[in-house]
């Protein structure tokens, strides 16, 4: 299990199959689910030229540690791993990915999805957003689904 | 004495990160509030921790705790 917070691109399909590669899990996956949540373009109704994550290091980890504590209690997960970009990010730009291995899709869709909301529920980033205007607005809250 | 830290918007209309203060037991999340910002009113929405964990407003806090102020979360 894996939690990395990164303040540079990240290239998400790479990080998967390289961590994927080093799981001496051969054989005993037969499911992976992936999110991947990318920064748009667009927001509220304005366009958006770029946008600046801030989170509070060290109560992000603590608390992404717990949500996955509860997910493999919940679910027979056999790994995941979570990425989570801060810093300066441009649109198009990968903002999230919450990969899961587990034997069974169920598990491992369930799971993943789990993981996903309570991280956008719990963990502590926030989202300053810049307009092509210029204007600079924080994000005030998530959209529901 | 405790560490007060402050987030996003909440920094920006507060014009700061951090502080510490002395305190003197028993004071709840928000006694520190108040005692922080005596002329401000902690909004409604705006979510309490203290030593990284969610906590509410009435929980009480301890000398070397590290009590944190932010608005509602927006990652992923």
């Amino acid at each position: 299990m894996t939690i990395k917070i990164c303040d540079f691109l990240f290239e998400p399909f790479a990080e998967i199959q390289n961590y994927q590669n080093q799981l001496a899990l051969g054989g005993k996956f037969g499911a992976t689910s992936i999110f991947i949540g990318t920064m748009r373009d667009f927001n509220d109704g304005d366009d958006v030229q770029a946008m600046t994550l801030e989170h509070y290091d060290g109560m992000t980890q603590k608390q992404l540690a717990k949500i996955v504590t509860t997910a493999k209690a919940q679910w027979q997960l056999l790994d995941c791993l979570i990425v989570h970009r801060v810093g300066e990010i441009f649109p198009n730009e990968p903002i999230v990915l919450v990969a899961v291995w587990a034997a069974h899709r169920g598990e491992a869709f369930d799971a993943c999805r789990y993981l996903m909301e309570e991280l956008k529920a719990n963990a502590p980033f926030w989202k300053l957003e810049q307009l092509v205007s210029n204007e600079k607005r924080w994000v005030s809250k998530n959209s529901l689904i | 004495m405790i560490t007060l830290r402050y987030f996003a918007s909440l920094k920006e209309a507060l014009n700061r990160s951090s502080e510490q203060l002395n305190i003197v037991e028993p004071l709840t999340v928000l006694d520190v509030w108040q005692l922080a910002n005596p002329d401000l009113l902690l909004a409604e929405n705006m979510l309490t921790a203290v030593n990284m964990d969610y906590v509410p407003r009435t929980h009480f806090v301890h000398n070397g705790d590290e009590v944190a102020f932010f608005p509602p979360v927006t990652g992923g």
